[in-house]
């Protein structure tokens, strides 16, 4: 097996809860407990889990921006103290600055990180010709669509070429037809570039469909409750790999690990 | 929203407009002879015009504008200046906004124009206390409208340039400075109107400069005409600061989502 490229081990974060500032001071809040899986090297991994459960802690923690209470992120090996280069995130908002151009904004991160000019626009060139938005380059975020907005920010994570891409509900804020085409972008692009990356999602089809293995996490205080590897052929290709036979199996065996009957009654009975 | 009913609307409102402006000058000229009402209350807007042009020859009525319009330039200048920079420093800085709050509160209830026999008192009869209420007066709400503004920045953008490993400086010029401008643009609307009401009631209070004192020269020779031009040549300053202000807008703000015609104005 390649190099492990994202490692969580052992992590566990706690939050002050504000929320109970009635109740006895300090209570703590456990987001997430003793986690620890890794990524290999070119591969793609979902976590899904009910809300709440610290996906997207687990994805600043990854980042960078959150410092664990317990345990650590690592990257190539290296533990995670701050954000650094070799990662970068995509949230469902596609966070574009309005006042940059589709290029300018592509260009972001490489201008942060002080790429030369010409270096960057090569890369913005790029990846802008790759996601067929060539043509839009001088446009500005306002002046384009749901899903190309979301692609301009995939290209402007990609920019900076790092080894790990976490992902947070990239496309959940996108129509489903539009959601598929970007599906088959992002599913193209990693396999053409080798990424690793980590999915966050709620989408069960979009788990099987794009990733490698999903790992399946528990309500808080949340744990990797269980890990499903996707035997699928076709991780490029979403519409081929949602036509093969065995892909409901798979959507079903998610469905069961995650009890999702079981939390829509509870849900009930919360009301 | 096509184009054409667009335009025919546009076209509309203007003809409406300049409608209204023909009936109000007709009114302003005929409407006291017909009401009875007597000249030395409401001259007519021909006496007006006349007394215009002897104001231009005899009362110098090109320099006290041009002084007017340099101490409201000065004062929005400055006080927009200094408003953005107490703006941008409150907002990166809770604590000192905490502190600070309660006297800016204050400070933002006083009326700003009371200050204006004080700095008077402080400064004499020269253009500076004029210019220090203006900027008094500007400070605000282009203050407020920046630190809101700064606040309200998407974390998440923050954290997406904290990702690129961005600097504190970089994060400031790259997200939150750019990100303040519309906000600020508002608050310079504001400002650029304001400018002239501090000034002009700096110019009430004392010295024998500036339209203001135009103005109360005129209210003391019972010349009611001059009151008038005073004040229509005040509202022209302040209509060229806002325009001013709005064309600056176009060009900063141009990357925002086309705005219609007439709708700021």
């Amino acid at each position: 097996m390649s190099a492990v490229r994202l490692e969580y081990r052992n992590v566990t974060m706690r939050f002050a809860d504000a929320g109970s500032s009635s109740t006895k001071g300090g209570v703590a809040l456990t987001a997430v407990r003793g986690v620890s899986f890794s990524l290999h090297d070119a591969e793609v991994v979902s976590l899904i889990g009910p809300t709440g459960c610290g996906k997207s802690t687990l994805l600043n923690i990854g980042s960078g921006l959150t410092v664990p209470s317990e345990g650590a992120a690592f990257v190539d090996g290296e533990r995670v103290v701050g954000p650094n280069a070799q990662v970068a995130f995509m949230l469902q908002k596609d966070l574009l600055l309005p006042w940059r151009t589709v290029a300018e904004n592509v260009m972001f991160g490489v201008e942060i990180q002080g790429l030369p000019v010409k270096e960057r626009q090569r890369r913005a060139a790029t990846l802008l010709a790759n996601f067929k938005l060539a043509e839009f380059s001088e446009h500005y975020p306002h002046q384009l669509s749901g899903g190309m907005r979301q692609r301009v920010a995939l290209a402007r994570t990609l920019a900076v070429d790092p080894h790990v891409l976490l992902l947070d509900e990239p496309f959940s804020a996108v129509d489903a037809q539009t959601r598929m085409v970007l599906q088959r972008d992002l599913a193209q692009t990693l396999k053409q570039a080798n990424k690793t990356a980590l999915l966050i999602t709620h989408d069960l089809a979009e788990a099987v469909t794009l990733s490698d293995r999903v790992l399946v996490m528990s309500r808080r205080p949340g744990t990797i409750i269980g890990e499903i590897a996707i035997d699928l052929p076709h991780r490029d290709d979403p519409i081929a790999r949602r036509r093969n036979t065995k892909f409901n199996d798979y959507v079903a065996q998610l469905m069961d690990r995650l009890d999702i009957a079981h939390v829509a009654l509870e849900r009930e009975a919360e009301r | 929203m096509t184009n054409g009913a667009q335009l025919a609307r546009i076209r509309r409102g203007t003809i409406a407009s300049v409608g209204l402006l023909v009936v109000f000058l007709g009114a302003w000229q005929w409407g006291p002879g017909v009401l009875g009402i007597p000249p030395f209350i409401v001259p007519p807007l021909s006496s007006v015009a006349a007394e215009f042009v002897r104001a231009w020859q005899l009362y110098h009525l090109p320099l006290h504008t041009g002084v007017t319009i340099a101490e409201v330039l000065a004062g929005f200048v400055l006080g927009s200046l200094l408003g953005a920079l107490g703006g941008y420093l409150l907002g990166m800085s809770p604590t000192a906004e905490l502190a600070l709050s309660p006297y800016i509160l204050a400070l933002q209830i006083a009326p700003k124009v009371a200050f204006a026999p004080l700095f008077i008192l402080w400064m004499g009869f020269t253009v500076y206390p004029k210019i220090l209420v203006a900027i008094l007066i500007v400070f605000f709400p282009v203050m407020v409208n920046v630190l809101t503004a700064v606040r309200n920045v998407d974390p998440d953008l923050i954290n997406l340039a904290r990702a690129f490993k961005a600097s504190r400086t970089q994060i400031f010029w790259r997200v939150e400075f750019p990100s303040s401008m519309p906000p600020m643009f508002a608050g310079l609307r504001i400002g650029s109107t304001l400018a002239v009401v501090g000034v002009v009631v700096g110019e009430l209070v004392g010295g024998n400069l500036g339209l203001g004192y135009l103005l109360t020269f005129g209210e003391g020779q019972a010349n009611t005409p001059l009151v008038f031009v005073s004040i229509v040549m005040l509202t022209l300053v302040g209509g060229i600061a806002y325009v001013a202000v709005i064309l600056a807008e176009r060009r900063v703000l141009h990357y925002l989502p086309a705005r219609g015609a007439g709708r700021e104005i």
